[in-house]
């Protein structure tokens, strides 16, 4: 045994402490608690993976029955492969750094230990998530990082935008629950078990030419929940107005971690995927077309964490269109890479707005460059990470997929690439603005303290170098098959020249000329207002569902059916049966003895009743 | 004092023996009323501790059966056992009366020693139902509960009380005439057919019916059940009911009362009438109304302003889950349901508890007095949170390990019946998110709300073995799976030996 148990229950305890008693600690002790328990758990999967190398074979471990009805088993299992190995040192990893930048910057915020205490239990649930060993347990982690999510982003709970955002988010990812739920009981039908091994033991015995009906359904409706979680279209409404956490959350839970779960359960279950062509093809398009969506809107955002959330939908909208043109370990390359420059990018705007005394608009900041210069380059590495420039991180990854792509249909490699175009744009336009020119806010900018730029040194490191030292494909061959797609030095040099030419295009706009964004903006008005309000599709949702089944529910069911007709023939009925009310009105003297008696002689009569009719029988 | 051959009849009365004593105690004393009232709470509860100790869960059948002529003529028999299903309603409902006794401390000031005898007295009814093996003395205790709710919804309930108080008399009055007529004829037909008078529910099972028949007395039995649990379209006396009712009768309504209804189509309804009850067309009427009563439910929940009645409405959607899975007929559905019966008396029970502690200080009801309580009562915010959590079915929690057997046993049926109940789940997060919002959160506007007090100890007494509750069914539920398993094979069983008319129930 290895106890990996130990992994998630660190945190646990953190959580524990924290939350019971955080309220009497100092900072240190909140402190001491809150990272010591996920850095422990960091170095005990360190610990459990050097025991277990080279992990060529899934390590399971059984602690007890949790559910178990009829054929339905079901424990608390805990099993790693070399793809749970890698989700769990990015999250173990990332986890620790986002922790010891919290405590940093959240300094001086109230409710210190509670948010501690919160990120604490949010690592619980993400570890139990990767280390689940059947779907239910993976279920268990899904929820509960869905909860912490709505804890966290209501954090703030006193601004009604914030406990809306939580409210939101955890009421859109149940939507997608929906489907995760369905899928399982889906699953217990056709495989007669919920455990990852037993289930795609059986599945691969399906050969993949095979069009199997239930196995489509199945992945679907996995889709359907993978979705909700990972911000994909139609469900990705959520994860924008997510950004009324405080930063460090936007970074570790809704960049880095638990946005990225979707595409761990897609790669997780790819046995089953493989085997469902037409659920893959969902997967790419879907994950294509959100790619498209959230870059198109986040070309014009000007709160900076806006833009850089609809970077991450974009982004992972790349990671499915990996999963769904079959390769996987290119999809979960991206979810390693994007988690290090994504993390970046998100602490670097935290570091930005801590600076700007909250600022988040770009428009009020500008020629922080010199102000905040470690600040700067850390962002400066992140950005050039995401727009793919070689050889940092998200360039491998980024070409992966799309040589993927190109494999499975060349438009929608050539789709990938004008993305990677606007990805550039965008975060570029973010840092020009920040960075460049003239200091346009009023208040006095200040570089973070170490505790908050050690963390962005070490991911910056990681931005840097994570795609060349980390070759994610080859690790995970002996779990995740490897796709048809062949290197390819043109495609490629497209792909990065695109990159290239959003960076120009972005320093053409916003340092050279910066009179044409305007332009353009007023040029083409209805484009530029429609991107700016994100295509109105939170308004389409309100006017199309949300208000129908409020109202519907109010004056419909409520008031019509179930005030007016249920009730309505109960009391017509009641009516008749008023002079019977009126009697048991006169019996009710207030007299304790008169109650008893009358219960008394209805028993009595009940009793004497029977006894009388079965004695004349 | 030896229990041991009689321990279901201590169980049965001791409440009822609390009960006198109440009543003895000079009623102007009313610290010496409380502290009686909940010194006999706890000693019921104490004494049905015993069956933790004793209780065999590996035995098939009725365990500490007890059996007496009572109206030999008749052949009524006092006839009382315990088998898993019962074992665990009697536990649920001596704990939640304790519970609710205690509650009661300070909410209570009128007329004390009969309100806490109407509470015991309520507890004996309760318990007499799910310990009955005789149909006779299950009506009697059936009629029995009716009393002392009337009582205690009429003269300690609500401003509108005595409205509330009559609806729930003459509604549920009404489904139990009707299920008396149902008893009658099985009882008859017993007794042409064997000659034998008796109200034995095991001898009763020899009853051959013609089918039409059998589905006659299903149908009068159901309405007599249907109108408890309270099923679709028959739940509208329970808003009111629940609303009106001082705190300690929501939670005994809602914690245990409503599980008399679906006990009786476990107890009754299955094993007496299993041809009608696997009828396709009655499977489909009751999985159909069961579907509209939790996405109806959820939907009128979300729109309620009154914070009790916002909770009443939700416990018609979540008793819907739980009719699911009885009608799902296969080992999933009747498991889930019956876990998800004691899952709902913590889950409603704690959140009853909770409106109450709040109304006891601020005295309304009306969400909109409510918001950013949680600044000034946060133990009380963090409790309020993890009960909304167990209602909504978040996993760890108690709700979740029922619902997730409930559906999938309902999905083997038929995959649209779940497909269409998990939305009442997703509701069931947002009205209840929202409550939460309302209450909980955003600034503390109302100043009225500027003097209120967390828990005191009393509360954390009242609330923290419900919490308790919550977590260890929804880590380790393998105990009560355990319970269940014997009982529930036994009513498949039953289900499947029937011969005469056997149609399996087929996706």
């Amino acid at each position: 045994m290895h106890s990996l148990w130990l992994i998630p229950i660190f945190p646990l305890v953190g959580f524990l402490i924290n939350g019971m008693l955080g309220r009497r600690f100092s900072k240190t002790v909140i402190n001491t608690v809150a990272v010591g328990s996920v850095v422990l758990s960091f170095l005990w999967v360190l610990k459990a993976l050097s025991a277990l190398a080279p992990l060529n074979e899934t390590y399971v471990e059984h602690y007890f029955t949790w559910i178990s009805s009829g054929t339905l088993d079901i424990g608390f299992d805990f099993a790693i492969d070399r793809l749970t190995m890698v989700m769990l040192l990015v999250v173990t990893g990332i986890g620790s750094l986002i922790h010891v930048y919290a405590t940093g910057y959240m300094a001086h915020e109230g409710g210190y230990y509670r948010f501690f205490a919160y990120l604490n239990l949010f690592m619980f649930f993400m570890l139990t998530l990767v280390l689940a060993a059947n779907y239910v347990l993976l279920f268990v982690g899904w929820e509960g990082v869905g909860l912490c999510s709505y804890l966290l982003i209501g954090f703030y709970f006193l601004k009604k935008s914030a406990s809306d955002a939580g409210k939101k988010a955890f009421i859109v990812n149940r939507i997608g629950d929906f489907g995760f739920s369905l899928a399982m009981f889906l699953i217990v039908i056709s495989f007669g078990t919920l455990d990852f091994q037993k289930v795609f033991a059986k599945a691969s015995t399906i050969s993949p030419e095979v069009q199997y009906g239930s196995i489509t359904t199945i992945c679907l409706l996995l889709l359907v929940g993978a979705i909700g979680k990972s911000a994909q279209i139609p469900l990705y409404v959520w994860l924008p107005d997510a950004m009324e956490g405080p930063t460090p959350v936007s970074a570790l839970i809704h960049a880095a971690t638990m946005v990225t779960a979707g595409v761990y359960m897609i790669a997780r279950s790819a046995t089953l995927f493989e085997r469902a062509p037409i659920a893959m093809d969902v997967v790419a398009y879907i994950g294509l077309a959100t790619a498209v969506m959230a870059a198109t809107i986040g070309l014009v955002q000007n709160d900076i964490k806006k833009v850089y959330a609809y970077s991450t939908v974009s982004q992972l909208g790349y990671m499915f269109l990996g999963c769904g043109v079959g390769a996987f370990s290119a999809g979960i390359w991206h979810v390693v890479t994007h988690a290090f420059f994504k993390a970046l990018l998100f602490l670097g705007a935290g570091s930005v707005i801590h600076a700007c005394a909250g600022e988040q608009d770009m428009q009020k900041m500008g020629g922080l460059m010199k102000k905040i210069p470690i600040t700067f380059a850390v962002l400066f590495i992140a950005a050039m990470a995401i727009a793919g420039v070689p050889p940092l991180s998200g360039h491998y990854s980024k070409d992966a997929i799309l040589m993927a792509a190109h494999a499975r249909a060349p438009w929608m490699y050539w789709v990938g690439v004008v993305t990677a175009g606007m990805t550039a744009f965008y975060v570029f336009r973010s840092i020009f603005l920040t960075f460049f020119g003239e200091y346009r806010g009023k208040a006095h900018p200040h570089e973070s303290p170490a505790v908050m730029w050690v963390p962005l040194a070490v991911l910056a490191v990681l931005s840097l170098i994570g795609g060349y030292a980390f070759n994610i494909p080859e690790f995970l061959s002996p779990v995740l098959p490897m796709h048809g797609g062949v290197h390819d030095e043109s495609l490629a040099t497209i792909a990065t020249a695109a990159g290239l030419a959003g960076i120009l295009l972005a320093a053409i706009c916003y340092l050279f000329v910066p009179s044409i964004p305007g332009a353009l903006a007023s040029a083409f008005a209805p484009i530029y207002q429609t991107l700016y309000d994100k295509y109105y599709v939170d308004e389409l949702y309100n006017v199309s569902i949300v208000k129908p089944i409020a109202n519907g529910s109010r004056e419909i069911l409520w008031k019509g059916a179930d005030v007016g007709v249920f009730d309505a023939l109960v009391n017509g009925a009641g009516t008749t049966s008023m002079a019977l009310g009126g009697l048991l009105r006169k019996m009710q003297s207030g007299n304790l003895r008169t109650y008893a008696s009358w219960v008394l002689i209805g028993i009595l009569l009940v009793m004497g009743g029977f006894a009388v009719y079965g004695g004349a029988k | 004092m030896n229990m041991g051959d009689h321990l279901l009849s201590w169980i049965l009365f001791t409440p009822l023996l609390g009960m006198v004593v109440v009543l003895a105690v000079p009623s102007s004393n009313k610290y010496l009323v409380r502290w009686v009232a909940n010194l006999a709470a706890l000693a019921s509860f104490l004494v049905s501790l015993q069956l933790v100790l004793r209780f065999d869960t590996h035995a098939a059948g009725f365990q500490f059966v007890e059996r007496a002529s009572w109206i030999a003529s008749l052949g009524v028999n006092y006839s009382i056992g315990v088998d898993g299903i019962s074992y665990l309603l009697v536990i649920l409902t001596t704990a939640l009366t304790l519970l609710s006794v205690l509650a009661s401390w300070s909410e209570v000031e009128e007329r004390l020693p009969a309100y806490y005898a109407m509470l015991l007295l309520l507890e004996t009814g309760i318990l007499g139902v799910f310990l009955s093996l005789d149909f006779f003395l299950f009506y009697v205790f059936w009629e029995a509960v009716l009393v002392p709710m009337y009582f205690l919804i009429g003269i300690w309930g609500g401003e509108r009380r005595l409205y509330a108080a009559l609806k729930f008399f003459l509604y549920t009055m009404t489904g139990s005439v009707l299920m008396l007529i149902g008893i009658l004829i099985l009882y008859f037909a017993h007794a042409n057919q064997f000659g034998v008078r008796t109200f034995e529910i095991a001898d009763l099972m020899r009853v051959q019916l013609p089918i039409a028949a059998e589905r006659t007395v299903f149908w009068l039995l159901f309405l007599g059940f249907a109108v408890k649990v309270p099923m679709f379209p028959f739940h509208t006396w329970l808003p009111d009911a629940h609303t009106e009712a001082p705190t300690a009768g929501s939670v005994m309504l809602a914690g245990v009362l409503l599980k008399m209804g679906t006990y009786g189509f476990l107890r009754i309804s299955l094993p007496l009438l299993p041809n009608a009850s696997q009828d396709w067309g009655i499977v489909c009427i009751l999985a159909v109304l069961s579907l509209i009563a939790i996405l109806y439910g959820a939907l009128v929940s979300l729109m309620q302003k009154d914070w009790k009645k916002l909770v009443a409405y939700s416990s018609v959607s979540h008793m819907g889950f739980i009719t699911l899975g009885i009608f799902s007929l296969n080992v999933k559905g009747l498991t889930g349901a019956v876990i998800q019966q004691i899952n709902h008396g913590i889950s409603t029970g704690l959140l009853f508890l909770l409106v109450g502690i709040i109304y006891e200080r601020r005295h309304t009801r009306e969400i909109a007095e409510f918001g950013g309580v949680a600044h000034r009562m946060p133990n009380y915010a963090v409790v309020f949170a993890i009960a909304m959590l167990s209602s909504a079915g978040l996993p760890l929690l108690n709700g979740f390990v029922g619902e997730f057997t409930i559906l999938q046993g309902a999905f083997e049926v038929n995959p649209w019946w779940a497909a269409l109940a998990v939305p009442g789940i997703v509701l069931g997060a947002a009205y209840l998110l929202w409550l939460y919002q309302r209450t909980m959160l955003g600034e503390l506007t109302n100043e009225k709300n500027r003097q209120l007090l967390d828990l005191n100890l009393r509360e954390w007494a009242v609330v923290l073995p419900l919490v308790a509750a919550a977590f260890w069914i929804g880590i380790y539920p393998k105990p009560l799976f355990e319970i269940v398993e014997k009982p529930v094979a036994q009513i498949m069983d039953r289900l499947h030996r029937t011969e005469l008319h056997q149609k399996e129930v087929q996706p």
